[in-house]
């Protein structure tokens, strides 16, 4: 594995014919982090993403392990070992699953390799296989497979990819609380070896898995640190929940997916699924 | 280490890869193949329903790049007129050159008058060799050239087919206008002799046939390793997402440039070894409607399989000669009508109706035994 890489954005904005998605955040993942980017909709936490991976156009500056990507095409920043997902999942749904991994595996492959045939299974591509439990699907094509499994599908495909940094666009949107738990619990062992940035809407999810947080709102970062101190923030309070006095109240029940999940001593949990954070 | 223990099980278990190549029915089939070209057509088929044969073959060389550009890679190639035409060219004048001998100029020059020794642009023709390599090579040159501007600026789709129409339309109406070097609107015609062997006699058109089902055959094998290769299952992955392939590292502007250079080499060859086989290359040949009658049979047999993409090219090719003798107004319709139905309802063309019919029979069977595989 190679080093862990830290990812430094500054100064970022990105428009859209006037409109400014993206509005000069200045946001630092540490190498290794399990990061959380929340935030309501259309806060431009895609948009983010989209910059960073070279998918739209930004000012500002992005460093990644010290070197900028602002500039650079699509495909050499993820060569520069940044692997992302989207918020639906896309895979290659004619190809298999293994095929899929296979080629997720390869854009380091010299000439000669990709022109003769694929024998067996690649040592990485078993091992991710393995690690998102699809091994028993790798002959099936990847369009067959459930929501899920794609979105586990997209992650094994980053870790074949090799890459340093992973930018997941709600990984876990349509799971089950068990899917969820499995999932949350990959990134955690992900995150060992590499840095991860997780877009989310579901404020359990981040509660039980998030190392750090940041709070994207129109385009700004509103506010960012441990889980507890963003909760505690009563700018994001008021983000989620219209004004901070409301808040109490509301908090009292949890997310209505997640039944079994204790809730949080202190009370200052935003408890709110995707569902509940589109009506502000 | 297994994260996922409780991962749910999906129902196909160890249903085989879509692409993965069967060995042995490719063998089988490559072996029918090489016994019905070189065994049962001969012995069954007049001169001249053979030299018919052999001119089938020819398109079906295009198809052959057509199911790896545009069956796997999804490029609609509606201009390989261009690069049939340039391999075409290039063997039809070094066989004028030969034709006229050494110090002659060929026939149609000494006819219009208006060149007094050989344009420097024929020049290198006069060399077999040369003009041998350049039927395959100049063909993928131009792809490559215009292929990395094309892809490079990433267009797609309809418009890359539109691009590729307006092409062939140009260079047809160039080739027409250089009445004096290019034979113009008849073209390069009546081409007596192919490498010292005269093209008269009916052994020797023989042997050009033989030559033709020995190339099909290779181009066969080789853009099915092509397909079956990594590169073959990349080709399919940027044909399907393109910009999901670009996430992973790779620019898809290098993939489908090699399936476009690939496509053309074939075409190119195909127009060079269509020339002994017919005497003649015309910008009749290589214009808009020859362009798009490649891909009308490719679509019929099935563009993503190279069986399809081959039995839909010469059936379709068969199917012109006979019909248009018959109903000559009547074809050009019914060809346009067939690639529509081709396209909006079967697009896996006909070959993909054998596993419809499979499947079906396989639900049909296992629904009462309880589904046991
Ligand atoms: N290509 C585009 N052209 C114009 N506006 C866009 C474009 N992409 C995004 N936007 C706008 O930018 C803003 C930020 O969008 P973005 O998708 O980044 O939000 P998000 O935080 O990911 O929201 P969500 O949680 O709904 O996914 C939105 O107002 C959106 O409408
Ligand atoms: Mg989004």
């Amino acid at each position: 594995m190679s080093q862990l890489s830290g990812l430094e954005i500054r100064g970022l904005r990105v428009s859209f014919d006037g409109f400014t998605a993206v509005d000069g955040v200045d946001l630092d993942v540490a190498p290794g982090d399990l990061r959380f980017l929340i935030g309501p909709n259309g806060a431009g936490k895609t948009t983010l993403v989209d910059a960073v991976t070279g998918l739209v156009k930004a000012q500002g500056s992005v460093l990644f392990g010290g070197a900028e990507l602002l500039g650079r095409s699509v495909h050499r920043i993820a060569r520069s070992g940044i692997g992302r997902t989207f918020q639906t999942a896309t895979v290659f749904e004619g190809l298999t699953v293994l095929q899929n991994l296979d080629i997720a595996a390869g854009a380091g492959r010299g000439m000669l390799t990709m022109l003769r045939r694929r024998k067996g299974v690649p040592e990485p591509v078993a091992r991710a296989l393995e690690t998102v439990g699809l091994t028993d699907l790798a002959h099936s094509p990847a369009g067959t497979l459930a929501h899920g499994q794609k979105q586990w599908l997209e992650i094994g495909m980053l870790l074949v990819q090799d890459v340093r940094l992973l930018l997941l666009d709600e990984p876990v949107a349509g799971m089950s609380h068990d899917e969820r738990q499995a999932t949350g619990e990959l990134l955690e062992h992900i995150s060992e070896e590499r840095t991860v940035v997780v877009i989310e809407h579901d404020m359990d999810f981040m509660r039980s898995f998030a190392r750090s947080v940041s709070v994207l709102h129109a385009g700004r970062v509103l506010s960012e640190g441990t889980v507890a101190e963003v909760q505690a923030d009563p700018r994001v309070q008021e983000v989620y929940l219209g004004h901070a006095a409301a808040g109490d109240a509301a908090l009292g029940s949890a997310g209505p997916t997640l039944p079994d999940e204790p809730e949080p001593s202190g009370g200052t949990a935003s408890g709110r699924t995707g569902a509940a954070v589109q009506e502000v | 280490m297994t994260l996922f223990k409780g991962a749910p099980a999906a129902p196909a278990g160890k249903s085989p890869s879509v692409l993965a190549g069967r060995p042995a029915r490719a063998w089988a089939g490559f072996a029918a193949a090489a016994v019905a070209l070189f065994a049962l057509a001969p012995l069954a088929l007049s001169d001249f329903r053979l030299g018919l044969l052999a001119k089938y073959l020819c398109t079906a060389m295009v198809a052959v790049g057509i199911c790896l550009a545009w069956g796997r890679g999804g490029l609609l190639t509606l201009g390989q007129g261009v690069f049939f035409g340039l391999g075409g060219y290039a063997m039809a004048m070094h066989l004028k050159i030969a034709d006229a001998g050494p110090g002659n100029l060929p026939d149609f020059m000494q006819l219009y008058g208006t060149a007094s020794e050989l344009p420097w642009w024929w020049r290198p023709f006069g060399n077999p060799l040369v003009a041998l390599a350049a039927t395959v090579l100049l063909p993928m040159a131009v792809a490559a050239v215009l292929g990395s501007f094309i892809f490079r600026r990433r267009v797609k789709g309809a418009y890359f087919a539109i691009l590729s129409q307006a092409l062939a339309a140009a260079f047809a109406i160039w080739l027409i206008g250089q009445q004096a070097t290019t034979g113009g609107t008849n073209g390069l015609t009546d081409i007596q002799g192919f490498f010292g062997y005269d093209l008269d006699d009916p052994v020797n058109q023989r042997m050009v046939y033989f030559v033709i089902a020995a190339v099909l055959l290779l181009l066969i094998a080789l853009v099915r390793q092509l397909i079956h290769s990594r590169y073959g299952e990349l080709l399919v992955a940027v044909r399907d997402s393109e910009e999901r392939v670009r996430f992973l590292g790779y620019d898809p502007a290098n993939v489908k440039l090699v399936a476009y250079v690939v496509a053309a080499g074939t075409a190119g060859l195909a127009g060079a070894l269509f020339v002994p086989a017919v005497g003649i290359i015309s910008p009749a040949m290589i214009g808009i409607v020859p362009s798009i009658e490649f891909v009308i049979g490719a679509a019929v047999g099935g563009r993503a399989s190279l069986a399809g993409a081959v039995l839909g090219a010469i059936g379709v090719a068969w199917a012109k000669t006979a019909l248009s003798e018959e109903f000559p107004a009547a074809w050009t319709y019914f060809q346009g009508l067939l690639f529509i139905v081709a396209l909006a309802f079967l697009p896996g063309g006909l070959v993909s109706l054998a596993g419809i019919v499979r499947r079906r029979r396989a639900a049909a069977t296992a629904l009462p035994s309880g589904g046991a595989a």
